[in-house]
């Protein structure tokens, strides 16, 4: 991971103090909300998910996937990534991480264009999954 | 009846005395409500007790979730007549409005249980847990249903700042910071008045005004100068106290340089506890956040189905239909009624079939659900009282913690204390919410031993909650942005046919309880006001 990208770069700028966190959360609902929300008064983040596909899933997908990329039911669900065959296109997973689904946040602002690329890449050749066609970052460049 | 006419300058007094002989006979709880008519307590749109009048005219309600929007909407509606059933996930009611204590037991989407181990007495709150003055609405529920308010420790100056790149990762105490950035801005203000700097912005009589009040804003000397005096240490603290006896003489403290204060960016930590909703006073329930939901169940417990999952929600011209399955038997049913209110958290209620129009659909989909993680931490004593004057209040840090927050209840008690140990947002909630509940636990001791040391002798168990792994949410609430707003937003409101969405998520106080008390009594009303239309 190198310092250029957002993750780190939101990191250098939250260990000045978690003030400055909270006032980014607050940009997150600050424009559309009179009042921040209780939890904007908390600090946003400060360590990095790492370099590769498997660390984002791992510091990312992974709160809501499972680490085992098999989704998870309660009142409501989170759908396995693992055997799925709606990864077979690149374009598709690689447009939810850049724009969310639902309750799914968007992720284009918390990482780059080379983080996306590869952690699509990575759940889209792991979890049961083997689809060729890797996505590159210039191709989620496109996708913003 | 707010109008004081000048010529009565003995009014306002008056009601103030009469305010404050309310208080005294009958305690604050009184006094907060004898606010309500005089129509000076409540910020939101809160503005009383709602009046449903002209009877319900034989209709039924389905209310979907007993949170505080649900349970507030099949309050009033049952009062005005309406035949009210409230269909919940849960085993329990309150939703978010929830508390853990010992012996509870909590299982999280990926099937993670933790059991809570914390001794008799010692809770945490890992959702809501603080109810600002300004919240009319939840204030009002609050005293109708019985539930007792205690103040809420939100800046607590003798808790800490602390920063990994301040001071050598050693916290200092709130008042120090806050003494040190007042007086040495006040300082630089009076000088650049007294150099004439500010000629063109005060004139010479409003000058003199206010080098008199940095003076006393800033704890400034006859010299205006922010220096080593019994002044400021009366607000950054002595060097040594006050005290009786031979040893009584105090010693003032040396004041931090400017560019120490600037440079440790801890100031930014002044503004966080100045906005509306962390003013004091600020309450909570006694005994936590799930009273509410204990206060609301005494008194519409008996219309709400636990258990019962929505699966599928259909309306027609006469009516609608809500499937759902009861989750211990998995057994099949479904419920019918002249309109339906649904508080579902959009993140779920977005996955669950419905007929409604394009709009509205299209805005149960357009709000992502924010992270947040908490972390409950027991520890076999109170060193945070014992050892270092913290009662209540939060402490502050750019470790990913974010904050450590002290129980503003059962001050000095002998026994083992539970504090919060982590609030976070953002990005390393994520992080957080991937790992094992044993993990969090174990990271947020870490962490929090940089700033408490006695962490490691003294840590006992933890719980923690990582609102996305919240199998009823999907998420801590709904994040708008602007163009959601500006696009979505009266979609998600408006009623459609004989649904209706209430909720945190359809207002404008996103992620607080009052914003669910208001979003559900403004679409009862207009349901309300469409039957007596006819
Ligand atoms: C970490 C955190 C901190 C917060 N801090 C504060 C604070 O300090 N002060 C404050 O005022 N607010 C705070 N809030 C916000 C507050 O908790 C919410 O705004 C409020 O509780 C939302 O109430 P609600 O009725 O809209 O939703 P909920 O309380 O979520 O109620 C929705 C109900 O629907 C049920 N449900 C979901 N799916 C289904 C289904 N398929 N079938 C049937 N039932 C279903 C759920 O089980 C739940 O009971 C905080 C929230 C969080 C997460
Ligand atoms: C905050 C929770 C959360 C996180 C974090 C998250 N997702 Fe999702 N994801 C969801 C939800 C919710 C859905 C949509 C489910 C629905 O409502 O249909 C979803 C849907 C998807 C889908 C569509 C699956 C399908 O079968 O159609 C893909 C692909 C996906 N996510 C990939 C990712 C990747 C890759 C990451 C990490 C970069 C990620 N998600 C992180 C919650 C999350």
């Amino acid at each position: 991971m190198t310092a250029k990208t957002p993750l780190a770069a939101l990191a250098a700028v939250t260990l000045a103090l978690s003030g400055a966190l909270a006032a980014g959360a607050d940009a997150q609902t600050a424009p559309a909300s009179p009042v921040g929300a209780d939890a904007d008064s908390t600090a946003a983040s400060t360590t990095i998910s790492g370099p590769t596909g498997a660390d984002v899933y791992a510091n990312v997908c992974a709160a809501c996937h499972m680490p085992d990329a098999m989704g998870a039911v309660g009142a409501g669900f989170y759908p396995a990534l693992a055997n799925n065959p709606r990864l077979l296109g690149s374009r598709y997973p690689a447009y939810i991480v850049v724009k969310g689904m639902n309750g799914m946040p968007p992720m284009a602002d918390m990482l780059d264009d080379q983080q996306i690329a590869d952690v699509v890449n990575y759940v889209r050749t792991n979890f049961g999954n083997d689809y060729p066609g890797p996505i590159s970052p210039t191709e989620i460049a496109a996708l913003r | 009846m707010t109008d004081t006419p000048q010529f009565a300058p003995g009014f306002a007094m008056n009601k103030r005395e009469l305010l404050s002989l309310i208080g005294k006979s009958a305690g604050a709880g009184a006094m907060l409500m004898a606010m309500a008519p005089l129509n000076q307590a409540h910020a939101s749109t809160f503005t009383g007790p709602i009046k449903l009048d002209g009877g319900a005219k034989g209709k039924s309600v389905l209310v979907l979730g007993a949170g505080v929007a649900g349970m507030v909407a099949a309050l009033e509606l049952s009062r005005a007549g309406y035949e009210v059933k409230v269909l919940e996930y849960n085993p329990r009611v309150g939703g978010r409005a929830w508390t853990i204590k010992g012996g509870d037991t909590f299982t999280e989407l990926g099937g993670a249980t933790q059991t809570c181990e914390f001794a008799e007495g010692n809770y945490i709150n890992p959702g809501p847990w603080r109810i600002p003055t300004e919240h009319g609405g939840l204030i009002h529920y609050c005293q109708e249903l019985g539930v007792a308010l205690e103040p809420f420790q939100q800046n607590n100056y003798n808790a800490y700042l602390h920063s990994t790149s301040a001071f050598g990762g050693q916290p200092q105490r709130y008042k120090t910071i806050q003494a040190d950035y007042y007086g040495h801005v006040s300082e630089l203000l009076a000088k650049a008045v007294n150099q004439n700097a500010l000629n063109d912005a005060v004139t010479a009589e409003d000058a003199e005004i206010l080098l008199e009040s940095l003076r006393s804003w800033g704890a400034l000397d006859s010299n205006m100068r922010y220096v080593r005096s019994a002044e400021s240490a009366r607000r950054r603290g002595w060097s040594k106290g006050p005290g009786g006896g031979l040893t009584a003489e105090p010693i003032p403290s040396d004041p931090l340089d400017i560019s120490t204060v600037l440079k440790s960016g801890m100031w930014r930590n002044i503004g966080t506890h100045l906005s509306n909703e962390h003013q004091h006073a600020i309450f909570q329930p006694v005994g936590g956040m799930g009273q509410i939901a204990a206060g609301f169940d005494r008194a519409v417990g008996h219309l709400i189905r636990l258990n019962s999952k929505v699966t599928a929600i259909s309306q027609d011209d006469s009516g609608v239909t809500v499937d759902y399955m009861d989750t211990r038997t998995e057994e099949r049913l479904s419920a019918r009624a002249d309109y339906c209110i649904c508080t579902i958290p959009l993140s779920v209620l977005a996955q669950i079939p419905l007929n409604v129009n394009a709009p509205l659909a299209a805005a149960i989909k357009a709000v992502p659900y924010r992270p947040s993680v908490k972390i409950g931490l027991e520890f076999k004593r109170r060193f945070w009282e014992q050892d270092e004057q913290i009662f209540g209040g939060i402490t502050s840090t750019n470790l990913p913690i974010s904050q450590i927050s002290y129980p503003s209840y059962g001050y000095g008690s002998r026994g083992p204390g539970v504090l919060l140990g982590a609030y976070t947002g953002g990005a390393m909630s994520y992080e957080l919410t991937g790992q094992s509940p044993a993990q969090r636990v174990q990271r947020a001791v870490d962490w929090g031993a940089q700033i408490h040391p006695q962490y490691r002798e003294e840590f006992m168990n933890g719980i923690s909650v990582g609102w996305h792994r919240v199998p009823w949410t999907l998420g801590c609430f709904g994040m708008w942005s602007e163009e959601s707003r500006a696009t979505h937003y009266r979609n998600l409101c408006e009623i459609d046919g004989r649904f209706m969405v209430a909720g945190e998520h359809a207002s404008y106080i996103g992620g607080w309880i009052e914003g669910a008390i208001t979003s559900s009594l403004d679409v009862i009303e207009r349901l309300h006001q469409r039957v007596q239309a006819g």
